[in-house]
């Protein structure tokens, strides 16, 4: 197809946005280029960034709407910081998203999207191709909507339906300029459209029509090329970390043999969870959309007490008013998973963008004293693993426990390498048996301090549990002082003796040295890259990210205690660094804050890395 | 009518009261309706025929919610206001128990108003039983949601200023399909209330007029007190005139649109003028009327008010599960995890 063989740049990783009004088709454009990058076998993360409007108004800032696609030849760990090629279909993408492109990035624009009118919209005071603000960018200046308007004209295509069809132009030139195979995609129009074959007919046209339109301006002198990361074999497929936050906690309810109950409210940006839940009924999930986020737990846990795993989702506004109900599955000792997918608070605060703030409220937000076993995720695709890990952890150890998810790693999306079910861990809970003769309600195993779970139907177990305290071992209810005191300590003790149960501590580099690097949850990507970057400098400095937080691993101490200096970096003001304070009161433990609804930038990590290094 | 509800598993064996006592000391005060209402609850009971470890009590918060205490089955005392949704999850998780919700004005009406409309919009198949004192007890005195307009408590020192919920009203409001009203001082229209709601498919609410001896004593004796509940008291039968009155001298006739007392033999009337009772109609509105009538004009009705036939939400998840089963490709998780697109490496 090419003219000439054009040179090629081979680069190890390139981030490339795709940004647009709400209605251009950025996700669906941002989505189609991210499954061929993975076909030809490039590793990828991707992150959409949604306007927290449904339908702001066209051409205006407040409407844009974009997907960005890291891809690679080696590991990616984030979605990436600044952009080395941007589609911007419309003046107001290009304003917003100019301050993540890199120096001598690559914009691809549509040149019909700018008139007088739309460039006010967008906030420019002048027009951005006259006024020198776009010369240190390799830009190409393209007039899309025409041609894609020509691309049709034999076939009688009304001007709308062209026009909504840009969007495949744009990405036929981008396929030019990454030098992509058009099959996968026309396959992929051939699905989509099953039932209405004039719109196969009409993208397929169009995309090759952007194809070969790069091609004939030759829009760059280049290929860029992003050649097959060395990835472990076996079978892949894209996920987003709400999705496989569902899929795992499918895969517990059924390698546990515990039907799965989901009572939610949506909220964003947890809905997914609920959403994609709702569709797997034929494996028996029982979804329940309640009236509030109250009913949705405490739905959960009449589910929990009738031997379901029992499960619900949320994020900050929603584990605040679920706190109650949590203190009455601690106190009855039932297994409940709680996620809570963590956005920007306190209050609404920035529903749409991420934060790690809600770490103390899932760690201390109840009355009473009210431990709960507490995780994180550090990736959309570990969320699956770390879905599964809560709900057998929660069920073998009959207590509630928390799982942090957030926004960006709910929305974003990774490569997901396929897990056979026969290899996940088993999940036995502690089911009573029938007409056991010694069976108490608070009857504890020795070792664990877990109760037995006694499910109603069940000859010969009839008993009662509920929110009031109740009698060690038999189970009635008690004001007695000293029972109080015995049953708070077996509630605290029960969920430490977790630490026996999870893996030790990993770090990442070596286990001594001047400066460890603490991050937890959502954070892994940017400070994983930050370090290993130091670190492939002969840096002295190692990683260690936290996935459990209550209880942390039993090795924590002596991890902490390797190193000179410790820097705890979290996505708020310092609740983990202040928890692992209170934990082990050391001097030396310093932090690294952001609270802007922002992931960490690279650079940053490293600039105050290289700072603590530096400082005697 | 035959026993309708076929989902909780059935026993031959006869159970009796002593299946359901428990041994836990009963902690109301003396005189306190809850008695009659417990009592009540161990003699209906074993005759429903379900297994005794099919019944699952559910209860909220204040003195009604420590019902579950006091008898022996599966039980759960749940938070303030929340018993409707924890008894949501129990139900759908679990269809085949039967599900008894104990709850109070405080609880189910102010706190747990939401849950209490919304269950019974979705028809979830459990029984809540619900018992109206008119009064915060567990606290000491303070109004709740159903005290009559005007009265003095330890919050309303002048008296309130805010119109109490009519329970039927509320029920029937939110598309409810079953209510029936009973006074705490007739064990067997209470038995026999409770075996219909047992039998009924759907969200049954059973309000209980019950005596709160301390903050709220004698709150419903103007209609259920020995002198006056003749004239005070309709008690409906299915398929029976609606008269009261000390010598059934009184029924309710409907006039142009609205209900009035008529006295039989007056004025022409007859027993064959007089409305007959239909608490299986779906169309809720001359129940609807019903739930309303109160002295002095009327008598205050007391039974079966309503008992409707639709599906219960219950029901339809199993239904859509059974659904899916059968017609989806991905029957476990392995499909699932290769569901749509995927590729090798």
């Amino acid at each position: 197809m090419a003219k000439k063989k054009r040179p090629v740049i081979e680069r190890e990783e390139v981030v490339v946005k795709f940004v647009g009004d709400s209605g251009d088709g950025m996700q669906l454009t941002g989505s189609m280029f991210s499954d061929v990058a993975a076909l030809v076998g490039n590793d990828l993360a991707t992150f959409p960034d949604f306007p927290a409007e449904i339908r702001a108004p066209q051409n205006t800032v407040a409407g844009v709407s974009g997907f960005q696609v890291h891809m690679g030849s080696s590991k990616i760990f984030t979605t990436g910081d600044l952009v080395d090629v941007l589609v911007a279909m419309n003046p107001a993408s290009l304003k917003s998203n100019l301050k993540w492109a890199k120096k001598g990035a690559t914009i691809l624009t549509d040149t019909d999207a700018y008139d007088e009118k739309t460039i006010e919209k967008a906030g420019y005071k002048n027009n951005p191709f006259t006024d020198n603000s776009l010369d240190s960018f390799n830009m190409i200046k393209a007039p899309i909507t025409t041609l894609t308007k020509e691309s049709l004209k034999d076939l009688g295509v009304d001007n709308k339906i062209a026009e909504r069809s840009k969007n495949m132009f744009a990405l036929g030139m981008l396929y030019y300029i990454f030098n992509r195979d058009l099959k996968p995609s026309f396959k992929y129009f051939e699905d989509k459209f099953k039932k209405k074959p004039e719109l196969i007919q009409i993208n397929k046209i169009v995309l090759q029509a952007g194809y070969n339109y790069a091609d004939t301006i030759e829009a760059l002198e280049s290929v860029i090329q992003v050649s097959p990361a060395n990835m472990q074999k076996g079978r892949y497929r894209n996920i987003t970390g709400n999705v496989a936050t569902a899929w795992g906690l499918l895969a517990a309810a059924e390698k546990s043999g515990r039907p799965l109950f989901l009572g939610s409210y949506p909220i964003t940006p947890a809905t997914e969870i609920l959403m994609e839940l709702a569709k797997h009924k034929s494996l028996g999930a029982k979804v329940f959309q309640a009236e509030d986020e109250i009913a949705g737990i405490c739905s959960a846990i009449g589910a929990a007490f009738t031997g379901s795993l029992a499960c619900t989702t949320t994020s900050g506004p929603g584990l605040s008013l679920k706190s109650e109900a949590i203190g009455l599955a601690v106190i009855t000792e039932l297994p409940l998973v709680i996620v809570n997918v963590q956005r920007g608070g306190p209050s609404t605060g920035l529903p749409t963008k991420s934060e790690q703030s809600d770490l103390y409220q899932a760690l201390f937000g109840r009355n009473g004293e009210c431990p709960v076993i507490v995780i994180a995720a550090s990736t959309s695709e570990n969320c699956f693993y770390y879905a599964y890990e809560i709900a057998k952890l929660s069920m073998e150890h009959m207590t509630p426990a928390i799982l942090l998810t957030d926004g960006y790693l709910g929305f974003g999306s990774t490569l997901f390498r396929i897990p056979k079910m026969a290899d996940m861990p088993e999940i036995n809970p502690p089911i009573a048996e029938a007409n056991d003769p010694d069976y108490k309600p608070y009857k504890r195993d020795p070792e664990t301090l877990v109760r037995q779970w006694a499910l109603p139907g069940t000859e010969g177990l009839r008993h009662r549990i509920g929110g009031l305290e109740k009698e060690n071992i038999i189970g009635t209810v008690s004001t007695d002082p000293m029972n109080h005191q015995i049953m708070t300590n077996n509630r605290a003790q029960k969920v430490e003796l977790v630490a026996n149960f999870i893996p030790e501590q990993e770090i990442e580099g070596p286990a001594e040295g001047d400066l460890l690097v603490v991050s937890w949850g959502g954070t892994y990507g940017a400070v994983h890259s930050a370090v290993s970057q130091m670190q492939k400098e002969g840096k002295n400095v190692s990683h260690a990210h936290f996935h459990y937080i209550m209880p942390l691993p039993k090795n924590t101490d002596k991890v902490l205690k390797g190193f000179k200096k410790i820097v705890v970096c979290e996505l708020n003001s310092g609740q983990f660094v202040n928890y692992l304070r209170m934990k082990f009161p050391m001097p030396n433990i310093s932090q690294f804050n952001k609270v802007q609804g922002l992931p960490f930038m690279i650079n940053e990590l490293t600039d105050k890395f290289n700072q603590l290094l530096e400082e005697k | 009518m035959e026993f309708v509800n076929m989902t909780v598993e059935r026993t031959n064996v006869q159970l009796s009261k002593a299946d359901f006592e428990s041994d836990q000391m009963v902690k109301w005060c003396p005189g306190c309706g809850g008695h009659a209402i417990l009592a009540a609850v161990e003699r209906v009971f074993p005759k429903i025929g379900y297994r005794k470890e099919n019944f699952c009590m559910v209860s909220g918060i204040g003195c009604s919610s420590r019902f579950p205490y006091y008898v022996n089955t599966y039980g759960i005392h749940g938070i303030h206001g929340r018993a409707a949704a924890i008894s949501t999850g129990v139900k759908i998780a679990n269809p085949r128990l039967s599900v008894w919700t104990v709850t109070g004005d405080g609880d189910s009406l102010a706190i747990g108003g939401n849950h209490f409309i919304h269950v019974i919009r979705r028809n979830v198949d459990i029984n809540i039983l619900l018992f109206n004192n008119q009064i915060y007890g567990l606290t000491k005195g303070q109004f709740s949601p159903t005290t009559p307009m005007g009265k003095v408590t330890k919050t309303s020192p002048m008296g309130t200023i805010e119109h109490p919920f009519n329970i039927g009203e509320l029920v029937m409001g939110a598309q409810g399909t079953f209510f029936a009203r009973v006074p705490d001082n007739n064990i067997t229209l209470m038995t026999e209330c409770m075996f219909e709601a047992a039998k009924h498919d759907g969200t049954s609410v059973t309000e209980i007029m019950e005596n709160c001896i301390i903050f709220a004593d004698k709150a419903h004796a103007p209609v259920t007190g020995k002198e006056v509940k003749d004239e005070n008291m309709l008690i409906l039968k299915n398929g029976a005139p609606m008269v009261f009155g000390k010598n059934n001298d009184k029924g309710l006739i409907l006039k142009d649109t609205m209900l009035e007392v008529a006295e039989i033999g007056k004025n022409g009337i007859t027993v064959d003028d007089i409305l007959v009772h239909d608490q299986y109609n779906q169309d809720p509105g001359i129940q609807l009327m019903l739930a309303k009538l109160a002295p002095p004009h009327f008598p205050m009705v007391f039974g079966v008010i309503r008992s409707a036939m639709y599906p219960t939400y219950d029901d339809l998840v199993e239904e859509q599960i059974k659904y899916a089963k059968e017609t989806s490709k991905i029957k476990n998780v392995d499909d699932l995890l290769n569901s749509g697109d995927t590729w090798e490496i």
